[in-house]
């Protein structure tokens, strides 16, 4: 492989045999073809991204590929080789290595461990960890993968985790690496910082997969890529050959509003005052540290911030779930923040509607039928009972019409939500939340794990709600998300606002900075911004990068918080 | 996509669990040196075949009919109830209470009054736990199984010591008043001519828990209540998030359940025994948990498992009584029904799941 160090890319590369070629896979799941005759060639060093929306099968042929599902049709080819991979061992010993979305590490071991764990030399744990040492060391140098050995995982940066499931891989000898939607939980320094290893990876040879739904990542860092809709491949294109709005358009099979169309807004009275709100988690970690906060009738505020700074329990308590301290009114009038009166019926007596962060666990019940669904939370709605009773036909009734007006697929109310699609699911939670017409509506991660096509229509129909004259209280990890949506850009970082201002005015830099608590120029050159003094605006350390210093100040916090919890 | 119709879940897999069960049966009852046909005849001669067999089964039936939906309704709020026993126990207290105390003129209104008596006692007997679970956190399988100890302690020390009529030597209470006797299946289906029943205990108490077993259906997936016992079962932060308060539900949905165990007592002590005694329950309140397991929970399957274990509680009996098949080979049988139905589910599910979805995918 001496010769491929940076010539493999497909077009200098027609000699050497692809590091992996798939022909012709197939895979059903009862009814459901997940992989439909795919096709796909991947020259050595060279990342091949694989991009298609939720459930088009992007993970059940990487989980082929991997041993995990056996094709019902089809050949893998390893480096010219027929290989067959019917168990993770094949794989690996293939030299094809995983990361998968959620890390298969062991939470209370160190690094080393985890790196050895189920490559042992021997009985005797001492060699092996000697040796992964001095392995991890020279791949340390190697590509930037730098990771304090024996740090344990469970005080780690998930950037860092990250990195340990890539260590792990090499240590195996991977030479083909599939990362699985490997930015969904990074910060985007970190995601950068991961772009600059992958990048290092492909200077020294090695053959990258990389699953996502970022069109921006594929862009940036593929040389190839696969688009996949409904278990096809509909094509495979050089990246420096396309633009973003083309594959979005291979993704969906038709063209997409990458922006959302929306006017300008007309803020008017206020509808939600937040002061001084302070959280406290149940293991004592203060969540909140102070927020002041205001929406408007009419108006859309979005809060920008990486997650875990204090967004989710923001909506919690906002929600009712989660007790807190400070003032918090709605219309003028308070509402209590604790005891009774503080659970999410009194918060939906008065008029705030939730479409939750995490759909599946908080805003559905699976195993519900999307007519009970539809009515979850207001199920106490004396429309829906009759007598003693539920009336069930009223519960069905109204689900129709809401699957109606908001194109559920497939229209059936008898249907449980883990029938349907995450964007579907999502549909139904939007249709229950703002059909209830609220003053107020908190949205969590509307998008999160959601076609193109759904987030799309749900954009619409969140807009469509503010200009009804709502107010909108809009919590997003997806920066491009708050910057589409939102007329106005809260930014939160370790339980305190950073910042806030215009949509317009915000860039993407600027708010990059006050996601890690950064203030400085960049911030500072946002108009109509006020950042807040919490911003450290102390300059940045002109030897060192952007990008390492905001990866420093989060790992502070997180070293900062890993002390806490002891 | 679900993966196998309703009915092959429902029907087919805890048949086939059933057959497992009897054929490591057999196999026993071979090593015993008995003939496994000859005994599974001679149980369903003596449990089925007589109209005295049936008022034997219909009367084990009836109590683990109220044990199954106890920890059926229980299991729907993801409560583990095993305290059906010690709830039963106490439940029974509350019978014997209603009986010696109150004056009765007529049975329908003593069956009125224990029902009650029955029910508030073993509703409250579960209380403990469920607020120790909702607001402590501790575990309810560790607390009600404790619950069962400290129960039945106390009902020694009660009969013992304070409902024993003086010169008693027997840790029971005195025979009820003949006022609250219930009417048996003998005296309500025998006439002079066709003596039917004869000698069962089997009494108006079956029909109470047929009742009760459409009151759970209702209550379940009928009411609000349910609705929120289910939501809160299936996720905790789901019924956080709607405002369904995890304290509240948890609590009422055991004080239902350890109302249903205690209502058990009804059947064994004003029913048959008519009178409290030490060991009424004998074991009831466990093949609740059985019974509910392979009734997937719901009303209709709890009340054909509980017939299913009452056969074989009958069953049993005759295999002890004519055959060297020692009674508690019954057990053994039991054991298997469980161990197949409840505990080892997926071993039957996954290969017919695969084998309906091969047979979709044909078909499509």
């Amino acid at each position: 492989m001496v010769d491929v160090t940076n010539g493999g890319r497909p077009d200098q590369a027609a000699s050497t045999a692809p590091a992996i070629e798939l022909k012709g896979i197939s895979k059903a799941f009862g009814p459901v073809q997940a992989n439909k005759d795919i096709a796909i060639r991947v020259m050595p060093g060279t990342i091949h991204g694989i991009i298609g929306e939720n459930g088009a099968g992007k993970s059940t042929l990487m989980s082929i590929l991997y041993g995990f599902y056996k094709a019902d049709a089809g050949e893998v080819f390893i480096h010219g080789r027929k290989t067959e991979i019917p168990d993770s061992q094949a794989a690996i010993s293939a030299g094809i290595g995983m990361v998968f979305q959620h890390f298969k590490l062991v939470e209370n071991f160190s690094v080393l461990e985890n790196v050895i764990l189920g490559a042992e030399d021997g009985p005797l744990l001492r060699p092996s960890l000697a040796k992964a040492r001095g392995v991890l060391k020279q791949l340390a140098a190697e590509y930037e993968l730098n990771v304090d050995p024996d740090a344990l995982i469970q005080n780690l940066s998930v950037g860092h985790q990250q990195r340990v499931e890539i260590l792990k891989s090499l240590y195996r000898q991977a030479d083909i690496l599939i990362l699985d939607e490997p930015t969904g939980v990074l910060t985007p320094a970190e995601a950068d910082h991961l772009f600059r290893i992958l990048d290092n990876l492909r200077r020294e040879g090695k053959t990258i997969i990389l699953i996502t739904h970022k069109l921006r990542e594929i862009m940036e860092i593929t040389d190839t890529v696969s688009v996949m809709r409904r278990g096809e491949m509909t094509a495979t294109v050089k990246t420096a050959e396309t633009d973003p709005a083309e594959l979005a358009e291979l993704m969906v099979g038709r063209k997409v509003l990458l922006r959302v169309d929306k006017t300008h807004a007309t803020p008017g009275k206020n509808v939600l005052e937040v002061r001084d709100l302070r959280v406290k988690d149940d293991k004592g970690i203060v969540r909140l540290k102070g927020v002041d906060l205001d929406v408007h009738a009419g108006e859309i505020v979005g809060i920008a911030g990486v997650s875990g700074n204090g967004q989710s329990e923001l909506l919690e308590v906002l929600g009712g779930y989660a007790d807190g301290t400070g003032q918090i009114s709605l219309n003028g009038q308070s509402l209590d923040l604790t005891g009774k009166h503080s659970d999410g019926q009194s918060r939906r007596a008065r008029g705030i509607a939730h479409v939750p962060e995490d759909r599946q666990r908080e805003g559905l019940i699976m195993n519900y039928f999307a007519w009970e669904n539809a009515a979850f939370g207001y199920h106490r709605d004396p429309k829906y009972q009759s007598g003693l009773l539920m009336n069930h036909r009223a519960m069905i009734e109204d689900t129709e019409r809401k699957i109606e007006k908001f194109d559920v697929r497939p229209p059936n109310a008898h249907l449980t939500a883990k029938n349907f699609s995450g964007g579907n699911q999502q549909k139904i939670v939007v249709a229950r939340e703002i059909e209830r017409d609220p003053d107020l509506l908190l949205v969590g991660q509307p998008t999160r794990g959601v076609d193109i096509g759904a987030i799309e229509f749900i954009h619409q129909q969140i807009v469509a709600l503010r200009d009804q004259g709502k107010a909108v209280l809009l919590v997003s990890v997806e920066l491009d998300e708050i910057l589409s949506l939102s007329d106005r850009i809260v930014v939160m970082f370790d339980g305190e606002i950073m910042g806030y201002g215009p949509a317009e005015t915000a860039d993407q830099v600027g708010l990059g900075c006050l996601m890690a608590g950064l203030g400085g120029a960049d911030t500072e050159a946002m108009q109509g911004w006020t950042i807040s003094d919490a911003a450290s605006a102390e300059p940045v350390d002109p030897s060192k990068s952007l990008i390492e210093a905001v990866d420093e100040k989060l790992h502070q916090k997180e070293a900062r918080e890993a002390r806490k919890n002891g | 996509m679900d993966r196998m119709p309703g009915w092959a879940d429902a029907i087919l897999v805890p048949l086939i669990s059933l057959l497992l069960a009897a054929f490591l049966s057999a196999l026993v009852i071979i090593g015993i040196g008995e003939s496994p046909v000859a005994a599974f005849k001679l149980m369903v001669d003596g449990a089925l075949m007589r109209s005295a067999g049936w008022g034997y089964t219909l009367y084990y039936a009836t109590n683990f009919i109220f044990t199954g939906l106890a920890v059926a309704v229980a299991f729907h709020a993801r409560m583990f109830n095993i305290g059906g026993e010690g709830q039963a126990m106490i439940g029974g207290l509350g019978v014997a209470l209603v009986c010696l105390y109150i004056p009765w003129p007529h049975w329908s209104l003593a069956l009125l009054g224990s029902a009650v008596g029955a029910s508030l006692f073993g509703a409250a007997w579960a209380l403990i736990p469920a607020y120790l679970q909702a607001k402590r956190g501790s575990h309810i399988v560790i607390t009600t199984i404790m619950f069962n100890f400290i129960a039945a302690a106390l009902l020694n020390y009660v009969l013992v010591n304070v409902l024993r009529p003086v010169g008693a030597m027997d840790p029971a209470t005195a025979k009820f008043p003949d006022a609250t006797h219930l009417p048996t299946f003998q005296d309500m289906f025998s006439t002079a001519a066709d003596p039917m029943f004869r000698g069962a205990p089997a009494n108006v108490t079956f029909f109470l828990a047929v009742i009760a077993c459409v009151l759970v259906w209702l209550l379940i997936w009928r009411t609000r209540l349910g609705y929120e016992i289910r939501a809160l079962g299936h996720s905790e932060p789901a019924a956080r998030y709607a405002g369904i308060s995890p304290v509240r539900t948890v609590v009422i949905a055991m004080l239902i359940s350890g109302g249903l165990a205690g209502l058990m007592s009804v059947n064994t002590t004003q029913g048959e025994a008519e009178r409290l005694i030490l060991n009424s329950i004998e074991g009831a309140g466990f093949i609740g948990i059985a019974v509910a397991l392979m009734g997937r929970n719901h009303p209709l399957g709890v009340f054909l498992a509980a017939i299913l274990f009452g056969f074989l509680y009958q069953g049993g009996a005759e295999l002890a009584l004519w055959t060297t098949i020692p009674r508690e080979l019954i057990v053994v049988i039991q054991a298997l029904v469980i161990l197949f139905t409840g505990a080892l589910d997926n071993m039957v599910r996954m290969p017919l799941e695969r084998i309906f979805l091969s047979f979709r995918r044909r078909k499509s």
